[in-house]
């Protein structure tokens, strides 16, 4: 793990008076899946299109598989793959002439294009649909001649916007299993998401809020940092309980999941569970109690503090 | 520097596109074909049966043979009688004719001191005034009715006394070549050619590039090694065929309906079509990288085509315009490419006669390629 494909210092994008992404540091380490997890407008896209060289940099600087930014771009796009948000693909040819239009636009040669199409029809399982038009698929489908449309050249770097928001968690179980393929075989990747069990699977990921990096690190480590700072509360008259908890100062946020208040403390706080109990006096009849956190509550508590 | 596969794969793209696209695909044969039929019968620059009244003051049998005299050249049409001029006036103004031919009282007075009536006779002697027989009102705000209605001034009226028509001898003896019995159809078919090329190639490419961004599929394409002058290039291809294809229907069509056949070789009218069509292309291209939309795009077609129509010589002659319009339109490729179909198709014109014209043609065709891949940029900001 202590080669790094891509190193980012410091870099920024500004459009017009707003600030997509500022001053964000990272460092992609070779052979993961690397998570940018951030609400819509928080600059993951951006990040992607300024690793790509689609955009570049108001400021700051990145080296992206030994090539610099900005700089030339062009060397770069022929190692990496970037699956964008939306089916960008076209719509009108079918499975199979998306595939070769693809591979010609990367100049594979004849007889490469041939059995590299036929490969990924067959790992992709798309050899059904191989004559049918893309814009006639189901989502799932699409979503893999997507993805066998980017990795087609063999990327060693693969940028995937949000790859799987719009399919249904089988379809998302599946997509997974064929990134791990390809990671196996040694592929770095950078996913965005806002989906928590997407995030959950990657080894390591960077929380953004606001163009701003909040916290990185792998999703166990993170849970663990925000240990002790989760409470949850059971009992009746949640709705009010809950409004007047979340008037507290020393409480971040409160969300009712269910029959429960997920009760997040602030960071200066050192026993979350007395802080609460000490909150809810008026209320004896409900009971605090602190749990385990997971990868939302990291979520909250790292994006909460930019909010405030 | 351009690879042939890549620049392929796009040109296979297109064809495939466009196989699937029942509408442009269309629009590419019943645009010419409507248009022609339509322009070729509709425009027509000599004007007949004018509607037209009469006002009889005289009341005379003379006076209403020659009121049959006149409504026998074809020009006018009478159809309705006032008593009083300023009826026929309100009439005028009323659109119900375009004309009021005004008959005096001493109709017969004047007829006897006009020599287009009596050649034979004496010029009228000194003092003695010889006044026109009678008098037109026309709405002279449409030149062409004018021009119709003045071209009676000078009607030889013999006939009325069924005397000889006194011929003059004309100043000049005038031959009029390649089109001698003057019918409008045979200047439009030619001229039709570099008008619906001008628009279809245009839409069509201005769309191009811009149906790429809008459906998303540009954000992918960039991401990959493609080269602007690859894809441009792999784009426009198709739609020569397509002009040439449309370039064979009008002419073809032409000359089966309208019996305008090509005079000049088929082999210079391929080259100087082939010149237009990259011309018209590559200002497809420039606009489609501008445009936002393909609604833009349109938009921009169309300010492109008005000027087409109206400036390049089609309607009207490039000749009688002032100088700042000849400008502007030296500028569009129509009003270059109007000159050399014609010189083609009617003229027996070889490709050598057409040097500057074809020259400025090729000249724009290749400044507008450069420009549109120097214009699109492989990235978002």
């Amino acid at each position: 793990m202590s080669e790094t494909v891509a190193t980012v210092v410091g870099m920024t994008r500004r459009f017009g008076t707003n600030t997509a992404v500022d001053a964000l540091d990272l460092t992609i380490p070779k052979g993961v899946v690397y998570g940018l997890l951030g609400p819509n407008g928080s600059g993951k896209t951006t990040v992607m299109r300024l690793l790509t060289g689609l955009l570049t940099p108001s400021e700051g600087r990145a080296e992206v598989l030994g090539t610099r930014l900005p700089g030339n771009a062009e060397a770069l796009k022929r190692q990496v793959g970037y699956m964008t948000q939306g089916f960008t693909y076209y719509r009108d040819l079918t499975v199979f002439e998306n595939l070769r239009f693809i591979a010609e636009i990367h100049d594979l040669p004849a007889r490469r294009k041939r059995h590299r199409i036929d490969e990924l029809l067959e790992a992709y399982d798309l050899r059904e649909q191989a004559g049918r038009l893309a814009g006639a698929l189901s989502g799932g489908q699409r979503q893999r001649l997507a993805l066998a449309a980017t990795v087609i050249h063999e990327p060693k770097l693969l940028f995937l916007d949000e790859p799987t928001s719009a399919v249904d968690p089988e379809t998302r179980r599946g997509f997974w299993e064929r990134l791990f393929d390809l990671v196996d075989l040694g592929t770095t990747m950078i996913v965005s998401t806002h989906l928590m069990d997407e995030a959950e699977r990657c080894h390591r990921i960077a929380i953004l809020d606001r163009g701003r990096k909040c916290a990185d690190g792998s999703p166990r480590e993170l849970m663990e940092k925000a240990e002790g700072r989760v409470v949850e509360v059971a009992g009746d008259d949640l709705r009010h309980i809950g409004r007047e908890l979340a008037e507290h100062p020393d409480i971040a946020s409160v969300a009712q999941i269910g029959a429960r208040l997920r009760v997040l403390v602030a960071g200066a706080v050192t026993n979350s569970e007395a802080t609460v109990a000490q909150a809810l006096r008026g209320h004896p009849d409900v009971s605090p109690r602190a749990v385990r956190p997971n990868l939302e509550d990291v979520f909250v508590l790292a994006t909460h503090g930019a909010a405030r | 520097m351009i690879s042939a596969r890549r620049t392929m794969a796009i040109l296979r793209k297109e064809l495939l596109q466009l196989r699937r696209d029942r509408l442009t695909l269309g629009m590419i044969v019943m645009i010419p074909l409507i248009q022609l039929v339509l322009f070729g019968y509709a425009i027509n620059t000599e004007v007949r049966h004018i509607p037209a009244a009469v006002v009889d003051q005289s009341g005379t049998s003379l006076s209403r043979a020659l009121t049959q005299m006149v409504e026998a050249t074809q020009v006018v049409h009478f159809e309705r009688r006032f008593a009083t001029v300023e009826e026929a006036e309100r009439a005028i103004v009323r659109a119900e004719v375009r004309a009021a031919f005004i008959i005096p009282h001493d109709i017969d007075d004047r007829l006897v001191r006009n020599s287009s009536a009596f050649s034979r006779f004496a010029p009228p002697a000194q003092g003695e005034t010889a006044r026109p027989v009678a008098q037109w009102i026309a709405d002279g705000s449409d030149t062409l009715v004018a021009g119709a209605i003045r071209s009676l001034r000078l009607m030889p009226l013999g006939e009325l006394f069924r005397e000889p028509t006194n011929a003059p001898t004309p100043t000049f003896e005038v031959t009029l070549f390649y089109n001698p019995e003057q019918r409008t159809v045979v200047n439009i078919v030619p001229g039709l050619v570099g008008i619906i090329l001008t628009m279809t190639m245009i839409m069509f490419t201005g769309a191009a590039i811009v149906r790429e961004s809008e459906r998303g599929n540009m954000e992918m394409l960039i991401t990959t090694p493609i080269r602007p002058l690859e894809l441009m290039i792999g784009k426009i291809i198709p739609y020569i065929g397509i002009g040439l294809v449309q370039v064979f229907i009008i002419l073809g069509l032409g000359a089966l309906l309208f019996s305008v056949t090509t005079a000049g070789s088929l082999v210079t009218l391929l080259l100087v079509t082939l010149l237009f069509i990259f011309a018209s292309l590559s200002l497809g291209l420039v606009l489609s990288t501008v445009a936002k939309s393909q609604l833009q795009a349109m938009q921009m077609t169309v300010f492109v085509l008005l000027p087409s129509i109206l400036l390049s010589g089609f309607m009207f002659p490039y000749e009688g315009m002032p100088r700042s319009a000849q400008l502007i339109a030296d500028l569009l490729p129509a009003t270059h490419f109007m000159r050399i179909i014609r010189g083609v198709v009617l003229r027996d014109a070889e490709f050598a006669d057409l040097g500057p014209d074809a020259a400025w043609l090729l000249g724009f065709a290749v400044l507008g390629l450069i420009v549109a891949a120097l214009r699109f940029r492989k990235r978002l900001d």
